[in-house]
């Protein structure tokens, strides 16, 4: 069964792969050595983390593409194969939602991504064992985005040793900010799972400088003063806000939330951002697709669109 | 008399907050609430000291006897679990509410506007009747007194917090007003305090409570309130909840959001609490004018839990007042479909705050059910999850139809139509009434009037 999944997947993911050969030759090599692990089904890819990943692009002058989509939508399947295609049309971190039915941080396309999740009966254990399959296929590190509620009714500790046995490299948790973070930064550092912190607009400087310092992985700057969701351009706040985190820290800066068009891409780097998050522009294109595989053909075309801005 | 030892506190018209009460067992100490930690000070003591911050700072005083710390917290429960963007707007929430507690312009003007346009004192009204319903065949039994919220202006108690928020608001500068409501009642008290001040407002309810709730839509509308349905989740009151925090955050910098809850992140459930609990201290004034000492019993109907708060509060050190919160049982407590989060709940985090919530096995929140749209909300505010832990409040339950009786009930033995929230506090008084003692002082928080839900009454009661 499972050896069927993996060669299921292994065809779908060919023609992604060659489409974004052009990516750059890290990608490349990497991508070969996984076809022949993937083959091997047994073997896995030592991935490297977060802040390594950052360090090694930061190296080549690249720029980190973080894209999210929603875990679940339209099914699990669809998703285990969205992780390799997003993987191989060169994304360099994988931001994977777990789907809450009270997602109080995101607007109303990754809402409705979640609602379509639960509905299908996705649930934090089938996500988990979608991951054990897919994880080691991938040269990219996996981040968890989840609301604290599904954290806490599961145990942080027991939480965090889950998703590491799951090959998961970094965490966000949108509803918990600085001061409530003692028990999962202790848990997450047992674990060894980067915990990504997120700084804001309204964020006074004095307390950016607390978070910047205690986020693990990179500093996820949210671009815009609202929930998740695309718009029309990016505040021009951002270039400001950039210069002054990166007076307070030499960590890697990752701006999201409303990038959702190359343009975008090419701004805050112009900006200079280390990484791009790239969320509800995604979600909506698995989300309205009309069957999964469309889906994930328009997601191959968007992320390579993106992969270019980049360069 | 004992009671008549302690004099009834003087009838002080500072309603707003009276946080460094002069009482022995007061559970604040003037000067932590006096001068607020900078923001800032704050920060840095959390960064630099993370592992022990919960020692550093219960070092000085028993856990139990300031309600709550400087983080927000009830013992566990409570505390900030929001989106980093609302975090400035909090502290500044958070200093304005302490600064106001020292300025007597402000507190002059909410006290004139509590009197002359809520039309606050509320009666503590004997309920001859109702009392003699509850007498035994030997002629004994407890004597019960609602206290009147129901004759505020708008209806219900939701006023009390809701002028005093827009004051609030008017300080901060923010002239965009949003709110969230599950039976209308909150909404209308905003849209009426919005009107009053010349403040735009929104407010957002679940398209299912709209319907249940179609007479208060109307009204909010009247007063010019701009009423967004929420079809989301399961398009009642925690929806909307969600949706006015996304509303929030979106629009912090312009707008206050109006909690109607003593749940919601810290400041509101000391802030709304604070100004829910001219309740409980006009009770306290009026039982010694009519009896000469204290309730023995406090009743009221907990869904959020903010009429109970407002009653409970000023009671809370007086340990042999009983406290009893009754929740909403819906179907029935084992029919999954109820609003019981105290009695069947679990430990989690919603909407801002920790506290006892209805959750299946993967901490998704679980849809709640109740008649009373007002009580239909699967969580609680952090302040009763931690009186209930600590053995302090009593809380029970009562299902649709005990509700649909006690609403009949009312309104032929007293000519008072209950809200059906209320009603579920009234329907407890089956159970409780034969085990109190001849004579024992019951108080009710009559905490709404029932208009509003006379077409869901329609559908289930044959009169």
């Amino acid at each position: 069964m499972a050896l069927a999944l993996k060669s299921t997947c292994f065809v779908q993911l060919k023609k992604p792969k060659s489409c974004c050969a052009f990516r750059s030759s890290r990608q490349l090599a990497v991508a070969s050595t996984k076809r022949n692990t993937a083959m091997a089904a047994l073997s896995t890819v030592s991935t490297i983390g977060i802040s390594e990943t950052f360090a090694k692009l930061k190296k080549e002058g690249k720029v980190a593409l973080i894209p999210y989509i929603t875990a679940g939508d339209p099914d699990l399947s669809t998703t285990a194969q969205a992780l390799k295609v997003l993987d191989s049309c060169g994304s360099d971190i994988i931001e994977l939602g777990v789907p809450y039915s009270d997602p109080l941080a995101d607007g109303p396309v990754i809402q409705a991504a979640a609602t379509r999740s639960l509905a299908r009966g996705t649930n934090f254990d089938a996500i988990i064992s979608m991951l054990k399959e897919v994880v080691p296929q991938l040269s990219s590190p996996v981040a968890l985005f989840s609301y604290y509620n599904p954290i806490l009714k599961r145990g942080v500790e027991k939480f965090m040793s889950i998703i590491n046995d799951a090959g998961v490299h970094g965490l966000v948790v949108p509803d918990v900010p600085l001061e409530e973070t003692e028990i999962l930064r202790k848990e997450a550092l047992k674990y060894k799972i980067e915990l990504v912190l997120l700084t804001t607009p309204t964020t006074p400087t004095s307390r950016m400088k607390a978070i910047v310092e205690a986020s693990e992985g990179f500093v996820y700057l949210v671009s815009s003063v609202g929930v998740t969701g695309a718009r029309a351009s990016v505040s021009a706040r951002v270039e400001t806000l950039l210069r002054d985190i990166k007076e307070a820290t030499t960590k890697p800066v990752a701006v999201g939330f409303g990038i959702s068009k190359p343009e975008h891409v090419k701004q805050v780097v112009r900006w200079g951002a280390d990484g791009v998050i790239v969320g509800s522009a995604m979600v909506k294109l698995l989300g309205e697709a009309k069957s999964p595989e469309e889906g994930l053909k328009e997601l191959e075309d968007f992320t390579r669109s993106l992969v270019s801005a980049l360069l | 008399m004992a009671a008549s030892i302690k004099a009834p506190p003087s009838s002080s018209s500072r309603i707003f907050p009276t946080l460094p009460r002069p009482q022995p067992l007061s559970p604040f100490k003037p000067a932590r609430f006096t001068a607020s930690p900078s923001p800032t000070r704050q920060l840095r003591s959390t960064i630099s000291c993370t592992l022990v911050r919960d020692s550093a700072v219960r070092m000085d005083a028993p856990a139990q006897s300031r309600r709550p710390d400087s983080f927000g917290r009830f013992g566990s429960f409570g505390g900030k679990y929001v989106p980093e963007t609302l975090m400035h707007a909090l502290s500044q929430l958070e200093s304005a509410f302490h600064a106001l507690a020292g300025d007597d312009d402000f507190q002059k003007e909410l006290d004139g506007i509590l009197k002359d346009y809520v039309g606050r004192e509320s009666p503590l009204y004997f309920a001859e009747r109702l009392t003699e319903h509850y007498k035994r065949p030997n002629g004994e039994g407890p004597h019960i007194y609602l206290k009147r919220e129901d004759l505020n202006h708008t209806g219900a108690h939701k006023i009390n917090n809701a002028v005093a928020q827009a004051l609030l608001a008017k300080r901060l500068g923010k002239n965009r007003i949003i709110a969230e409501t599950g039976a209308g009642q909150h909404g209308v008290a905003t849209a009426t305090v919005c009107a009053r001040f010349g403040l735009q407002c929104i407010i957002y309810m679940g398209a299912q409570d709209m319907e249940r709730q179609a007479l208060n839509v109307f009204r909010m509308r009247l007063l010019g309130a701009e009423v967004r349905p929420v079809h989301s989740g399961t398009a009642t009151l925690k929806d909307a909840t969600s949706e006015a925090i996304r509303d929030w955050v979106t629009n912090v910098e312009t707008t206050h959001y109006i909690l109607g809850s003593v749940a919601g992140p810290h400041p509101y459930p000391v802030m709304v609490r604070e100004f829910h609990a001219v309740i409980g201290k006009e009770t306290r004034r009026q039982a010694f004018e009519k009896w000469g000492g204290k309730p023995e019993v406090l009743v009221a109907c907990v869904g959020g839990g903010s009429n109970a708060m407002g009653l409970f509060h000023e009671f809370v050190d007086d340990k042999e007042v009983r406290l009893i919160g009754v929740e909403a049982a819906g179907f029935g407590l084992d029919s999954g479909k109820h609003a019981a989060t105290l009695t069947k709940g679990e430990v989690g985090v919603l909407h801002g705050a920790m506290s006892y919530l209805l959750q299946d096995e993967d901490g998704q929140i679980v849809e709640p059910h109740s008649i009373s749209a007002g009580l239909d909300y699967p969580g609680v505010g952090p302040e009763h999850s931690f009186l209930k832990d600590i053995g302090r409040a009593e809380y029970y339950s009562c299902t649709d139809e005990e509700a649909m009786e006690a609403f009949k009930r009312l309104s032929r033995l007293e000519g008072i139509i209950p809200a059906l929230e209320t009603s579920h506090a009234l329907a407890f008084l089956e159970k409780l009434c034969p085990t109190l003692p001849d004579g024992a002082k019951v108080v009710l928080n009559c905490s709404g009037r029932g208009d509003k839900d006379v077409q869901t009454a329609i559908k289930y009661l044959q009169v």
